[in-house]
C-alpha cells in the first residue's frame, strides 16, 4: 500500500480551515453529484465531493489543492457520514492530496510501458529542475510524484500535470512543456510528437484513413 | 487485415468530433428503438450467439453474464421490488492497457448507446459508468456526451422513444487500480474504500446497494449496438472458434510505432506488429519477450509469441493470456528483471491491504525481485520466491494476488538462467572486492 499520512491537526490548521465551506459554484456541482444516487445513498457522492473540495482549496491556494482535516469534516457533515469513513476514502485513493502541494503537480508515470520508452529520462529531467519525489520545491511551483500506470501506454512516456496529460515525451519536449507552464502559458495537451494526432501509429494511421479528413460513414459498405 | 467497414470504433483516433451529431452521422443512435423492440431476451440471445467475450481481461461470455440477471425483480424486506443496475467498468488501469480511454474520449456515444441496449437487456434501471480518476479529460467528454444524450431524449424517461426509462451516470474514481475489480468497484460506488467483497453472493444476486448488478467493461458494452445492427453472425465471422469478434489492441514498448488499433481476434502477433506498428525496434531478431495482455499475464519469450494467434486460447497455449490485449513488447536492450520488478512494485502499490498474503506478499516479492535485479541474492532464493508466489496465488479474495504472482512466475519460467547469471556475477564481484 502507498505510504500516506495526514497533515497534522494543529490549532493553526483549525484556524486556517475551520470555517471552510463550498462556494456556490462547487456547492451546485456537489448537489448535482448527490442527485446521481438513490435517496439515502448520498455517501456514494463522497468521492466527487472530496474532489470538488480539493479543487476549491486549490483555487483558494493557487495550487492543485489538498484536503485539510476540517475540510474532510465539512464533507462528512454535508453527506451525514462519520468523519472516519471520509478519512478512509481520502487516504485510500491516491488522487486526494493529504498534504499541501505545489502549483503544478508533476506526476510522472514510471510503470513498465513508460519505463521501456524512457521514463527514467523524464524523471531525471525533473530532478535537474530541483524537483524531488514526494516533495514540493521551495518556490511552491512543483510537486513531483512517480505514479503508477496512467493508461497512456501507446503514447508513452507521459506525465500528468494537474488536469492535463503530456505524452510522447523526451527530455526536450518535457522541458518545453514545463517552460511554458512557468511562463504562464497553456501548452497543448496530449501527444507532444509533431505530426501525431493521438494514438494512431506515428506517421499516420494504417487504418480508417478516410476518417482523417472527413466524418466518413462506413454503413454504405456493410 | 480487417476491412475498415468492419471496424466498430471508426473514430478511435479522434480525427472527427465525438459529439452527438457527428456520432449519429457515423451510425450511432440509428433507430435504437428498433433494437430495443426486439425485447430483452432476444438481445441477450443475439449477444450470446455473437460469441462476444468480456473485453476487460477475464473473457467471460458477455451474453451469458447478462442472462444471470433476474427477470423478475427480487423484493426488499419491505416487499418493494429492488431495482437492477448496470455498472460499466472504465477504471482502465492495467499497465499496458489504453483502449477504453480512446472509446471514452473519441466515441463516447457508442458507449452510452451500449449502456441503454445492455441495461434494457438486463432490465436495469440505470447505468453507472465508473471512469478512473486520472482520466480527467475523458470524464469531461463522457459527461458532456451523456448530457447531449439526455437533451436529445436518447436516455432518461422514454429513452430513445422506446417507452423504457433508463438513466446513465458518470462516477469518477480517484486513483485506485483495485477498483477495476468488480466488487471493489461496487464498494467504491457506494462511497467506500475499494476493497473487494467475498463472492458469493455474486453481483447479479446482490451487487450495488444490495441490488442485482452486472459489471461489464467499457469495450464489451460499446460493441453491443453494432453487434445488434449487423447481427451475431457478422461479429462471429472474425476470429477463431471460441475467440470471436474484433478487438482493440494496444501495443506499447519496443515497437517502431506504438498504437491502438482495432483488428480481428486471432490475428497472428507478427502480422499485428508488421501491419500497424512498423515492426520490432531493431528487427525481429532483436525481440526478447512480450507481455501480451497487460501486466498481470506472464511474459512470453520471442520465439513462442512470434506466430501465436492473438486470442484467448492462442495465448493460453503459450502459458499466458489475452487479458485486455495490452501488448507490451520488450527488445533485447530490456533489463527484463527490472521490467518485471517494476510490475511487482505496481502491485505492491495497488494492493488494497485487505488480505494478508497480498498485502505482505506483494511487498516481499518486490523486495526480492529488486535483489534479483542486482544479483544480490542466493540461487535458492529463486525457488523460494517461486514458492511464495504460489502461496499468494489463489489465497486472496480477488485476483490481484494472482496478478502479482504470475509475472514473476513467467520470469522464473523463461529467464531463470538470466537470474542465475546475475547472482553469479554479483558473487564474483563481491569476492573480487573482498580479495
Amino acid at each position: 500500500m502507498a505510504e500516506r499520512h495526514l497533515e497534522p491537526d494543529t490549532p493553526e490548521l483549525r484556524e486556517r480551515w475551520g470555517n471552510w465551506s463550498f462556494n456556490p459554484a462547487w456547492k451546485a456541482k456537489a448537489d448535482e453529484a448527490i442527485s446521481h444516487y438513490p435517496a439515502g445513498r448520498q455517501k456514494s457522492a463522497v468521492m466527487a465531493l472530496l474532489d470538488y473540495a480539493q479543487r476549491q482549496v486549490g483555487e483558494e491556494t493557487g495550487t492543485q489543492g489538498w484536503l485539510p482535516i476540517p475540510v474532510m469534516e465539512y464533507v462528512a457533515g454535508y453527506l451525514d457520514m462519520p468523519i472516519i469513513r471520509v478519512v478512509e476514502v481520502a487516504t485510500f485513493y491516491t488522487m486526494y492530496n493529504l498534504v499541501p502541494v505545489g502549483k503544478f503537480h508533476v506526476q510522472v508515470c514510471g510503470t513498465t510501458p513508460c519505463m521501456l520508452r524512457g521514463s527514467d529520462d523524464i524523471l531525471a529531467a525533473c530532478y535537474k529542475r530541483g524537483m524531488r519525489k514526494g516533495h514540493t520545491t521551495e518556490d511552491g511551483m512543483w510537486t513531483l510524484t512517480e505514479v503508477e500506470c496512467m493508461g497512456n501506454c501507446a503514447t508513452a512516456p507521459m506525465v500528468q500535470i494537474n488536469d492535463g496529460n503530456y505524452e510522447d515525451l523526451n527530455t526536450e519536449r518535457l522541458d518545453a512543456v514545463l517552460d511554458a507552464l512557468v511562463a504562464g502559458e497553456t501548452p497543448k495537451e496530449g501527444t507532444q510528437e509533431p505530426g501525431r494526432h493521438t494514438s494512431e501509429p506515428s506517421g499516420g494511421p494504417t487504418t480508417l484513413k478516410e476518417m482523417v479528413t472527413e466524418n466518413h460513414d462506413y454503413r454504405g459498405e456493410w | 487485415m480487417l476491412a475498415d467497414k468492419d471496424r466498430i470504433f471508426t473514430n478511435v483516433y479522434g480525427y472527427q468530433p465525438w459529439n452527438l451529431a457527428a456520432a449519429q452521422a457515423r451510425g450511432d443512435w440509428d433507430n435504437t428503438k428498433d433494437i430495443l423492440a426486439k425485447g430483452p431476451d432476444a438481445i441477450v440471445e443475439e449477444i450470446k450467439a455473437s460469441g462476444l467475450r468480456g473485453r476487460g481481461g477475464a473473457g467471460f461470455p458477455t451474453g451469458m453474464k447478462w442472462s444471470f440477471m433476474p427477470k423478475e425483480p427480487p423484493m426488499d424486506h419491505n416487499g418493494n421490488p429492488k431495482p437492477s443496475f448496470l455498472v460499466i467498468n472504465g477504471d482502465e488501469s492495467e499497465p499496458g492497457s489504453c483502449k477504453d480511454r480512446e472509446i471514452l474520449r473519441h466515441d463516447p456515444h457508442k458507449l452510452i448507446e451500449g449502456a441503454l441496449v445492455a441495461g434494457f437487456a438486463m432490465r436495469a434501471r440505470a447505468a453507472y459508468i465508473y471512469v478512473r480518476g486520472e482520466f480527467i479529460r475523458e470524464a469531461e467528454t463522457l459527461s458532456a456526451a451523456v448530457a447531449e444524450a439526455y437533451e436529445a431524449g436518447l436516455i432518461g424517461k422514454n429513452a430513445a422513444g422506446s417507452g423504457y426509462d433508463f438513466d446513465v451516470f458518470v462516477h469518477r474514481g480517484a486513483g485506485a487500480y483495485i477498483c477495476g475489480e468488480e466488487t471493489a468497484m461496487i464498494e467504491s460506488l457506494e462511497g467506500k474504500k475499494g476493497q473487494p467483497r467475498l463472492k458469493p453472493p455474486f453481483p447479479a444476486g446482490a451487487g450495488l446497494y444490495g441490488c442485482p448488478t452486472t459489471v461489464n467493461n467499457v469495450e464489451s458494452i460499446a460493441v453491443a449496438p453494432t453487434i445488434m445492427r449487423r447481427g451475431a453472425s457478422w461479429f462471429s465471422s472474425f476470429g477463431r472458434e471460441n475467440n470471436k469478434g474484433t478487438k482493440l489492441f494496444q501495443i506499447s514498448g519496443h515497437v517502431e510505432k506504438p498504437c491502438v488499433v482495432e483488428e480481428a481476434m486471432s490475428i497472428p502477433f507478427r502480422e499485428l506488429i508488421e501491419k500497424h506498428c512498423g515492426g520490432i525496434s531493431g528487427g525481429w531478431d532483436n525481440l526478447l519477450a512480450v507481455i501480451p495482455g497487460g501486466s498481470s499475464v506472464p511474459l512470453v519469450p520471442a520465439e513462442q509469441i512470434m506466430d501465436a494467434p492473438m486470442d484467448f486460447d492462442g495465448l493460453k497455449e503459450v502459458g499466458s493470456g489475452l487479458g485486455t490485449a495490452g501488448v507490451i513488447v520488450m527488445d533485447k536492450s530490456t533489463d527484463v528483471v527490472r521490467a518485471i520488478s517494476r510490475i511487482s512494485h505496481f502491485y505492491m502499490h495497488e494492493s488494497c491491504g485487505q488480505c494478508t498474503p497480498c498485502r505482505e506478499g506483494t511487498g516481499w516479492m518486490w523486495r526480492v525481485m529488486e535483489r534479483l535485479r542486482t544479483g544480490d541474492a542466493d540461487v535458492e532464493e529463486i525457488d523460494m520466491l517461486h514458492e511464495v508466489t504460489k502461496q499468494v496465488e489463489g489465497h486472496t479474495i480477488c485476483a490481484l494476488g494472482d496478478a502479482a504472482a504470475w509475472p514473476i512466475q513467467g520470469l522464473i519460467r523463461h529467464f531463470r538462467p538470466e537470474l542465475e547469471r546475475r547472482i553469479a556475477e554479483h558473487a564474483a564481484t563481491m569476492k573480487e572486492a573482498a580479495e
